[in-house]
């Protein structure tokens, strides 16, 4: 690990005025590389500054006890549901009012890392968590665009069979690795934000940016932003909502597939559905397309079997992900036929 | 003091008013629920280290103040193993993907290789070595580890016993299943998964968590 300055800040802006105040100018560079970046629960990036490819100079620490009883809180209302972003997985995961009326939420939380980490992990480092693109990780592996601009990227013909089949192009194909992030997509969710020029609130589908040609820049963000919390909008579809996560074991593993599915049945047809692919796409994944497929039908094999068919109709599978299509395509449908009969 | 620890210390000077636009908002127009994250500790202001610079930290470790100066980069289980001769916290991958380090921090159990030293500051830290009574009475997690013969090479065992601990205060250990599932963080390289099940549901007995 490279050594680095450390100051813990004690309020949201006091780790906005501390990062401007040392950071002037980090958006040119890749984002892993940002002179200044904030700490939360460390578990994505103590991980990465020990293995060098993230060797920030400083850190603000947004952990501390202040900190965390100002923008920790979960709070419900009939307008919809509030996050901290400094609320832990495991409080939102075992939240009553999210486990009720989001258990997409919850189970997308639950169904992640492990119960130490998600103890440990906030939700707002949960959503900017980095992939874990083997290339990416392993700096002997020269060409990776993601953290050395313009290198080249060894997955491409590499083993890719953790990449992504959607929204890559020939520059970068990293899988984003997160299972939160889809159910905020599925559900229309939000996001706030502080910077030194004061708040603004995006939509979460925003959030995120397709490699395209710059994979190393990830997210919307501007330089020195602090994420403060999500909005989720209370809707016909929150409730009828679960995360199927397909992985290679049981427990405490990324996901080789998952779907986040929300539906507004009525009589026995969709009126609406939501539904994002985790585990697949080099970003949270909405697939809108899908979605409106089913709109006015019945939910049954054949609509849910041609709305998985329609959300993979561009995939680009690689070398060794292929079987990344089939497994989406019936990972949906199953999400799809489960939340459809749930009881609610 | 460099220029900029003077600059921190000014704005933690100040009183903080200003919450978020978003924050204020949100408290006008929401029933706050419940407060879900219990606070954690006793507030430990003023850490702050520069590049290259030792930090000194007075971490709260089994019920006993331990004054360290240490680099900056150290992370917590290396405060404990290397600086303070706890070594039954152990280091499996260093990366978050065994769960051998699992320490608890105030009250919750926490991978102490990806907590930097100067992160646990002010909090609570409990090891393996502070879970035995004062008169080194076992804890009934350990009592049943040993009965039910929970280890094979016993390297894991204690990330596994005090994240044991916390499965069961938490109360995901009603079934077998479920015990599985929130201990899924510990991987047991002798796979005696089996026996750490066995041991887990009877030592939930003996901790009155049945
Ligand atoms: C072994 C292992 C298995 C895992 N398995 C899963 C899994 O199955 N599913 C899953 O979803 N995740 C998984 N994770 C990832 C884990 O969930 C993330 O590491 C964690 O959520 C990150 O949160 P943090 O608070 O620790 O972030 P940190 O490491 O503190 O921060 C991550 C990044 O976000 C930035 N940041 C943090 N908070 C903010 C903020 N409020 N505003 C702006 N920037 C911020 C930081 O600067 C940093 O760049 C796993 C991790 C490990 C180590
Ligand atoms: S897929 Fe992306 S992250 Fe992985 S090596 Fe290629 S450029 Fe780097
Ligand atoms: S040593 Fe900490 S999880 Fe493996
Ligand atoms: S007893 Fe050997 S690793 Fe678990």
């Amino acid at each position: 690990m490279q050594p680095f300055a450390y100051t813990r800040a004690h309020s949201v802006k006091e780790a906005v005025e501390i990062i401007h105040a040392t950071d002037k100018a980090p958006g040119s560079k890749a984002e892993g590389d940002a002179q200044t970046q904030f700490i939360a629960g460390g578990t994505t990036l103590i991980d990465l500054m020990k293995l060098h490819v993230v060797n920030p100079a400083r850190l603000v620490d947004i952990g501390s006890i202040e900190a965390q009883r100002e923008w920790s809180s979960v709070t419900a209302d009939k307008h919809g549901l509030h996050l901290g972003a400094m609320a832990s997985m495991a409080a939102v995961a075992e939240d009553k009012d999210v486990l009720r009326d989001y258990p997409v939420i919850a189970q997308s939380l639950q169904l992640a890392a492990s119960a130490q980490l998600r103890n440990m992990a906030s939700l707002g480092g949960n959503v900017l968590q980095r992939t874990r693109c083997p290339y990416f990780r392993d700096v002997s592996f020269t060409a990776c665009n993601k953290r050395n601009p313009g290198s080249g990227c060894d997955a491409l013909h590499g083993v890719n069979r953790q990449h992504a089949v959607l929204g890559g192009s020939d520059a970068c194909i990293a899988t984003y690795p997160g299972d939160f992030a889809q159910s905020l997509i599925a559900l229309d969710a939000s996001v706030h934000v502080a910077g030194a020029k004061g708040t603004r609130t995006f939509p979460f589908a925003e959030l995120h940016r397709q490699p395209a040609e710059t994979p190393h820049v990830e997210t919307t963000l501007r330089p020195g932003e602090l994420i403060t919390g999500f909005i989720v909008p209370a809707a016909p579809w929150t409730r009828r909502s679960a995360y199927l996560k397909i992985r290679d074991r049981a427990s405490y593993a990324f996901a080789l597939a998952s779907a986040a599915v929300a539906l507004d049945m009525a009589d026995g047809r969709v009126r609406q559905a939501r539904i994002a692919l985790g585990g697949l796409a080099t970003v949270p994944w909405r697939a809108k397309d899908a979605e409106a497929s089913l709109a006015g039908k019945p939910l049954d094999e054949r609509s849910a079997a041609e709305a998985a068919e329609i959300a993979f109709s561009q995939a680009n599978p690689r070398e060794y992900n292929a079987f990344k299509v089939k497994l989406g395509k019936e990972t949906l449908t199953r999400a799809l036929l489960h939340v459809a009969t749930m009881e609610i | 003091m460099t220029q900029f620890l003077k600059y921190v210390a000014g704005i933690q000077r100040r009183q903080m008013l200003y919450g978020t636009a978003a924050t204020l908002a949100f408290l006008l127009v929401s029933r706050v629920v419940v407060a879900r994250q219990k606070p954690v500790g006793k507030a430990a202001g003023g850490i702050a280290h520069e590049a290259g610079d030792k930090v000194d930290l007075v971490l709260d470790i089994n019920g006993q103040e331990r004054h360290l100066s240490l680099d900056g980069r150290t992370s917590l289980l290396d405060a404990l193993r290397d600086h303070l001769d706890l070594t039954g916290s152990k280091k499996g991958c260093d990366h978050g993907q065994c769960g051998a380090c699992t320490v608890h921090v105030d009250g919750r159990r926490v991978l102490s290789c990806l907590t930097l030293a100067s992160m646990a500051s002010g909090k609570k830290i409990t090891t393996i070595e502070g879970l035995a009574g004062p008169d080194g009475g076992l804890h009934p997690m350990q009592a049943a580890f040993i009965e039910h013969d929970a280890f094979q090479c016993g390297y894991c065992t204690p990330g596994q016993i005090m994240s044991a601990v916390a499965c069961v205060e938490e109360g995901h250990a009603d079934d077998a299943a479920e015990i599985r599932e929130y201990m899924s963080g510990n991987i047991c390289r002798c796979a005696a998964y089996p026996n750490i099940v066995a041991a887990i549901e009877h030592a939930k007995v003996a901790m009155g968590r049945a």
